[in-house]
């Protein structure tokens, strides 16, 4: 997601409707009303150290598996002086003020927009600065010798004088000193830990023995596990159901209605799914979406080819300069809906606790607002309501539902049985494909004006679609009827165009839609990407040649554009039936371009390798960058080859991984990642190599055949 | 009571005969290693092996499973697995790792068979096992540098 300001967080807060926005906009204001400057005790902050020496960092970043939780690590590490094999990590949350996102304003926790390094920078690295400056003074004092004679390094406290201590000897004392007010951070050249590839993740052993836990893995004493039945339709409700059958069946405890539908609750999953198919419910469509996506992209078509309701962005006279070009280009691109379709369905665990705290285990993305959302989903005080950050089966942005969305359903049931037991809603995979939050499908229509001797003299943009933050507490992010998240990527097109319009048309429908991996990137950087090949065909131009001329301005596109050309040997002759295609983009700050060579076989594309190159500023790990590269692009890959949502009649046509078909290894390529050494401070990896690999497989198809792939994916299954 | 012999130890289950595998093992038996993606045997997040050959969970039944030897991930060992184990972690293969436990079950069944399997043999036999993060680069060389530490 995009970094609302502070003013826009609040303020969005404030006009989204019901007592969230008004609760949670108190609740993001207080840091600053507090105006407590004093830095906070790294030990009852950011880490803990156990007797026996083991660190436990609190990571205010949530790790869906992008490595957040090692980058956090690295950065401890890298200032306290422990040992790489003494550190654990752990979720925190529950304290805007020393979680809250720094790239957000500090207003509310959370991980997104590729984030996560940039708001752990300095408070991560200050944390372990503090703490290793605290043991030091710690042992001084012990030993009787000035504080600046002792080394904290490898996880050991030692002095020349031959004294020496584990962390675990001096952690009781050391949390006791006063908190420095000032450390002096390493500089660069100081570094062994940051832009190494020293350490392997923490989670990697677990990851293979199984012994990893999940949210689905949580089990509590006396635990119910209950499956949903949804609405057939967004925007139907619950008239009427009958669980008769259902509750006298072996292992069935209830079946209860909640607000988004129908829970079965049962003692393990199988009698819950056994209870389901027994249930019958008559829903209420009245208020339904009842739209298929045929019918909405051809409405989306239609005003795409109209005016935009609003401006993103504009230079010069665009319609001016259209008019008086000597060759006019034009397209219309469609996209389609994506699901996140994350390995691990959606799920969380609630727990009441006789003291009246209720514990929460789940995918807390946006711990702040979920803990709201919990807290006036039970009736209890926000305080009374204990956080478990799960590291998560995959997320990809589906984690991060301003409604609580899977949370306050676990919390609706267990409140629905009276908090007898604690319950797991676990949903199945065909809950996940068809609950909704998807990236929105767009249409954009583009145009190109070119001048006589081939130079772009006009550009304009149209988008139309859906708002991921209109009716949410992030609706503060629309400024002058423009979301961001819906034009990033195309109102700040690098390209040095004279002439520039970029506009949106903002529609409503019934489909719930959310961030997915990259968000406004998935479809602008293919849009603007694969037209600038069009127009460069039209232009006489290589696609290279022509992007160069165009950066002038931009010396961090330029750099990872020539990195990826040089690397992959842009240019070269290629064997016969093969092609290349690149393209570069800019998102969340980060810069990536991606080369690819494919051939074609059946009229599909084969990716046989990809070159890539990213610049993220200051790499932390480079390892997790390079890892994060290559998910990126076989999951964008993927995305534009055979991704999408289809709704007939308002029903959503996919269920299960039969329909909706994410990239297998079958079809994966061959990826090498080049990284651009940078001082720059760090930002994400998460997302910014996903929205160039699609232009540049569609670019690289338009070489084979001449035949631009506009409507996506590219094969319908 | 169904017996069923799970990672060498015979669990009495009170599991009717048409139950899954899968929620068997991670319900009643309680090992939460084999995980849920699909339940329609579409992705292998909940590959075990039954007698030696990697199966999907979710769609092997309680009674097809009766008499059999049922591996699951937590009782996975020898050579070849101590080989990927080794090779997942060198390389940091998992991101988010859920669909990982399948993985490694179908890479040992894989390397079991054939201990120098090429890209195209690693593709075929691995297409069934979905990442949705996407770290086939890595699972491929994880596969090589596994057949790699064995043939050592």
């Amino acid at each position: 997601m995009d970094a609302p300001t502070r003013r826009q967080f609040i303020l969005g807060a404030a006009a989204a409707a019901g007592g969230l926005a008004i609760g949670f906009s108190a609740r993001a204001a207080a840091p600053a009303a507090g105006a407590d400057t004093k830095a906070p005790s790294p030990f009852q902050a950011y880490l803990t150290i156990a007797p026996d020496g083991t660190v436990t960092v609190l990571s205010s970043q949530f790790d869906m598996g992008q490595g957040s939780y090692h980058g956090v690590a690295t950065l401890v590490v890298e200032e306290l002086g422990a040992d790489w094999s003494q550190v654990r990590v752990q979720g925190a949350s529950s304290n805007t003020k020393l979680y809250g996102n720094i790239a957000w304003g500090g207003t509310a926790q959370g991980t997104g927009g590729s984030t996560s390094m940039a708001t752990s920078f300095e408070r991560y690295r200050r944390a372990g600065a503090a703490a290793r400056q605290m043991l030091a003074v710690a042992a001084a004092e012990a030993w009787n010798v000035p504080a600046g004679e002792i080394t904290v390094a490898k996880g050991r406290i030692t002095h020349a004088s031959g004294k020496s201590a584990g962390f675990g000897d001096m952690a009781a004392a050391a949390a006791k000193q006063p908190v420095p007010e000032n450390v002096t951070l390493k500089s660069p050249d100081q570094w062994t830990e940051i832009g190494s590839d020293n350490n392997r993740r923490h989670d990697t052993a677990a990851k293979t023995d199984g012994t990893h836990p999940y949210t689905i893995d949580v089990k509590l004493p006396g635990m119910l596990t209950a499956v949903m039945i949804h609405p057939p339709k967004f925007g139907a409700v619950v008239k009427s159901f009958d669980a008769a059958k259902a509750k006298a069946m072996p292992g069935v405890v209830d079946v209860v209605a909640v607000p988004r539908g129908i829970a079965v609750v049962a003692d393990h999953m199988w009698a819950a799914l056994k209870g389901r198919d027994a249930v019958t419910v008559t829903w209420d469509q009245s208020k339904a979406e009842t739209r298929g996506t045929d019918q909405l992209m051809d409405e989306f078509s239609k005003l795409a080819a109209g005016k935009p309701k609003a401006m993103a962005a504009e230079r010069g006279d665009a319609a001016k300069a259209m008019a008086g070009a000597a060759k006019v280009v034009e397209a219309e691109y469609r996209f389609p809906y994506l699901a996140h379709a994350a390995m691990e369905p959606l799920n969380a665990v609630a727990r009441m606790n006789a003291d009246g705290t209720l514990e929460v285990w789940s995918g807390h993305q946006i711990p702040d607002l979920y803990q709201f959302m919990i807290s006036k989903t039970a009736g209890i005080e926000p305080a009374k309501v204990r956080l478990h950050v799960m590291k998560t089966g995959g997320g990809f942005g589906r984690r991060g539902t301003p409604d609580a969305e899977v949370i306050v359903e676990a919390v609706s049931v267990a409140k629905a049985i009276g908090f007898k037991a604690p319950v797991k809603v676990q949903w199945t995979r065909e809950n996940d494909m068809r609950g909704g939050r998807y990236r929105p499908a767009y249409v954009h229509r583009m145009k190109a004006g070119l001048d006589s001797a081939g130079n772009i003299v006009a550009w304009e943009h149209h988008i139309v679609g859906q708002s991921i933050v209109d009716g949410t507490p992030f609706q503060g992010m629309i400024q002058n009827g423009i979301d961001p998240t819906s034009v990033e990527g195309a109102s700040n097109l690098p390209y040095a165009v004279p002439n520039l319009s970029v506009g949106l048309t903002t529609v409503r429908t019934g489909v719930p839609v959310l961030w997915w991996r990259s968000v406004g990137s998935t479809h602008t950087a293919y849009a603007t990407e694969t037209f600038l090949d069009e127009v460069a065909k039209q232009a006489g131009k290589d696609p290279l040649a022509i992007r160069l001329e165009l950066l002038k301005d931009h010396p961090r596109h330029v750099g990872v554009l020539k990195l990826a050309a040089e690397k992959a040997g842009w240019g070269h002759k290629l064997a016969a039936g093969r092609t290349m295609g690149l393209a570069v983009h800019e998102s969340f700050s980060s810069y990536s371009a991606h080369v690819v060579e494919i051939s074609i076989a059946d009229g599909v594309p084969r990716v046989h390798r990809v070159v890539a190159a990213v610049d993220c500023g200051t790499a932390i790990n480079p390892d997790v960058v390079r890892a994060q590269a290559e998910g990126c692009i076989g999951m964008g890959f993927g995305a534009i080859l055979a991704e999408q949502v289809t709704l007939t009649g308002g029903a959503v046509d996919q269920g299960n991984y039969d329909s909706y078909t994410p990239l297998r290894i079958d079809a994966m390529p061959a990826v090498e990642v080049h990284i651009v050494p940078s001082t720059e401070p760090p930002t994400g990896v998460g997302e910014p190599a996903l929205p160039p690999i699609g232009p540049a497989v569609g670019n690289a198809v338009f070489a084979a055949t001449g035949k631009m792939h506009r409507v996506l994916p590219m094969v319908k299954s | 009571m169904t017996k069923l012999n799970i990672n060498g130890v015979d669990h009495d289950v009170d599991a009717p005969g048409d139950m899954p595998l899968l929620w068997a093992i991670r319900d009643l038996v309680g090992l939460t290693g084999t995980k849920f993606g699909c339940g329609q045997a579409l992705c292998g997040a909940c590959t075990v092996h039954l007698d030696g050959e990697p199966v999907r969970a979710c769609q092997t039944f309680v009674d097809d499973a009766k008499g059999a030897k049922i591996t699951t991930i937590e009782g996975l060992s020898g050579r070849v697995t101590e080989a990927v184990r080794s090779a997942w972690t060198a390389l940091d293969v998992p991101q988010c790792g859920y669909c990982q436990s399948g993985q490694v079950m179908a890479a040992v069944a894989l390397l079991t068979e054939n201990p120098k399997p090429t890209d195209a043999d690693i593709d075929e036999s691995m297409a069934g096992n979905l990442c949705r993060c996407a770290t086939y680069h890595r699972i491929r060389a994880g596969i090589h540098e596994a057949a790699r530490r064995l043939g050592a």
